[in-house]
């Protein structure tokens, strides 16, 4: 379980994140929804300690993550798999190449074992024949697959993903959601994903954490977001004239 | 106040840089890497550069000593000094700082905007070190052989164009190239050049590493890069030469 405890985070003199505490479960997929600069990415990237909190803390089961050294963070760091917004593939190196990578740095594999293990993690993303082309020779959807599979290489226990679905059309948004869960089932991991795309609220929102103006403002399921009186969950949730309507009948 | 807060965060930056790495092999392949990209892909720059401005040196010294009384072979000489002394060391050092030091930052700089630092600060990699350290040990290694190049041809870049145009024949340029030769000269160079490799890629790491924003951001890091990586030679070259050679 990851534990968030009060945390703050400021930026100059502008507070980004105000006390937030959270807890996140495993095998199930963790939701942090919220409006463009509500704070969510600065949450994500502080429960994985991109950034230093300056108040509270953030728990990886028993352990004091965000009070750890840079030393003893790696040990932990070498568990977590992120996906991130823009994939952060590296440019120059091949889709291969690119999974292989942390087998590269953190195991005693042998060249033909990471190549296996490489061909393993794509195949379950679903990425064939792809695997001598470069980040810029395949598509934004790929890119995000690419991305996940290397963030799987190394079996992790806990998986960030910083919206994966943004600039993607709705079915690959789909699929990679689709994905993302599948994996969380499959390797039981901790999987926190930051996003706003309604349609994965709807479909994976296992357990689900709005954020507003750097606050936590609401916690729950998919399920019972549509009976929330939280007013401004139903004005991010409910926003567009379809959505409202969807929530009436729901009701009625 | 600015400054010193720069200063402290390269100074953090230099020793996140040399701490002991997580796979030495790793590094190695990196370094090969490195040795191609910011050095062998140099030499082209380094010979073209240095064969005219020889050349320039030569016919300039040429011109400046039309004088009976002052020997002939004094044009190979001087061109031989100014080669080693300050051109192919502190100019091709300016001449690398932009060529590698933009290079470097807007490498590192892209890296940064685009999340890949992040994304291997995530699996639990140095990113500092995994970036910066293989292209500080390229340069370092392979700069002062470009030093070399530079000195070889910067003096037959002078030979050619003194005896083309007949302001030095070629056995009084030889013969000044070989007079009162002080070895200690290019031990001075490769000196230098070995303290300007550090100045141009830990600077320009540094600027590139530390980049916030998008596009224009990493152009202008680039930019302070080369500006910075120039001023911190030239006061080297100072630095150095009161050193060494008082």
């Amino acid at each position: 379980m990851i534990k968030v405890n009060h945390i703050w985070k400021s930026f100059n003199r502008q507070t980004v994140l105000k006390d937030i505490s959270v807890e996140f479960e495993k095998g199930i997929i963790n939701l942090i929804i919220g409006q463009s600069g509500s704070g969510k990415t600065v949450l994500l990237k502080s429960i994985v300690g991109l950034l230093d909190i300056d108040k509270g803390e953030v728990k990886y089961d028993d352990v004091v993550y965000s009070k750890l050294n840079f030393k003893k963070k790696k040990e932990i760091r070498k568990k977590i798999g992120m996906l991130f917004q823009g994939s952060a593939l590296f440019d120059s190196s091949t889709v291969e190449e690119n999974v292989i990578y942390p087998l590269d740095m953190f195991t005693n594999m042998s060249y033909e074992e990471k190549r296996e293990r490489a061909n393993f993690c794509l195949n379950k993303v679903n990425i064939l024949n792809a695997n001598h082309l470069y980040p810029s020779e395949i598509s934004g959807g790929m890119q995000k697959r690419v991305a996940i599979a290397r963030a799987i290489a190394l079996n992790p226990e806990y998986l960030f993903c910083d919206e994966p679905d943004s600039g993607l059309d709705p079915i690959t948004t789909l699929r990679i959601n689709n994905l993302i869960k599948e994996i969380t089932e499959e390797f039981n991991t901790i999987t926190i994903v930051n996003t706003h795309d309604m349609n994965s609220v709807m479909e994976f929102g296992e357990k689900i954490v709005f954020i507003h103006m750097g606050q936590k403002w609401w916690e729950g399921t998919n399920k019972n977001i549509l009976h929330s009186e939280n007013e401004k969950l139903n004005d991010f949730v409910f926003a567009n004239h379809m959505a409202k309507r969807l929530k009436q009948i729901k009701r009625i | 106040m600015k400054f010193f807060y720069h200063f402290g965060k390269y100074v953090i930056l230099l020793s996140k840089v040399f701490s002991k790495p997580e796979k030495s092999k790793i590094y190695y392949k990196q370094t090969l890497k490195e040795l191609l990209n910011l050095g062998v892909n140099s030499i082209g720059i380094v010979i073209v550069i240095s064969a005219f401005t020889g050349a320039v040196i030569t016919l300039q010294t040429a011109y400046n000593t039309e004088n009976p009384f002052y020997p002939r072979y004094l044009i190979g000489l001087m061109a031989r000094d100014t080669i080693i002394l300050e051109f192919s060391s502190t100019m091709v050092g300016l001449i690398l700082a932009g060529k590698i030091g933009s290079n470097i930052a807007s490498e590192i700089g892209t890296m940064r905007i685009t999340e890949q630092i992040d994304a291997l600060e995530i699996m639990g990699v140095n990113s500092a070190s995994y970036l910066i350290l293989p292209k500080i040990i390229a340069s370092v290694l392979f700069n002062p052989l470009l030093t070399m190049i530079s000195i070889a041809v910067g003096v037959f870049g002078g030979w050619i164009a003194g005896t083309i145009t007949g302001v030095v024949s070629s056995e009084d340029y030889i013969y000044g190239i070989q007079f009162a030769f002080i070895p200690f000269y290019v031990t001075y160079a490769l000196i230098k050049t070995v303290f300007y490799a550090f100045v141009i890629t830990s600077v320009s790491s540094y600027y590139g590493y530390f980049v916030r924003g998008g596009a224009l951001e990493v152009g202008r890091s680039s930019t302070k890069a080369v500006v910075y990586s120039s001023i911190l030679i030239l006061l080297c070259d100072v630095i150095l030469t009161q050193l060494l050679l008082s």
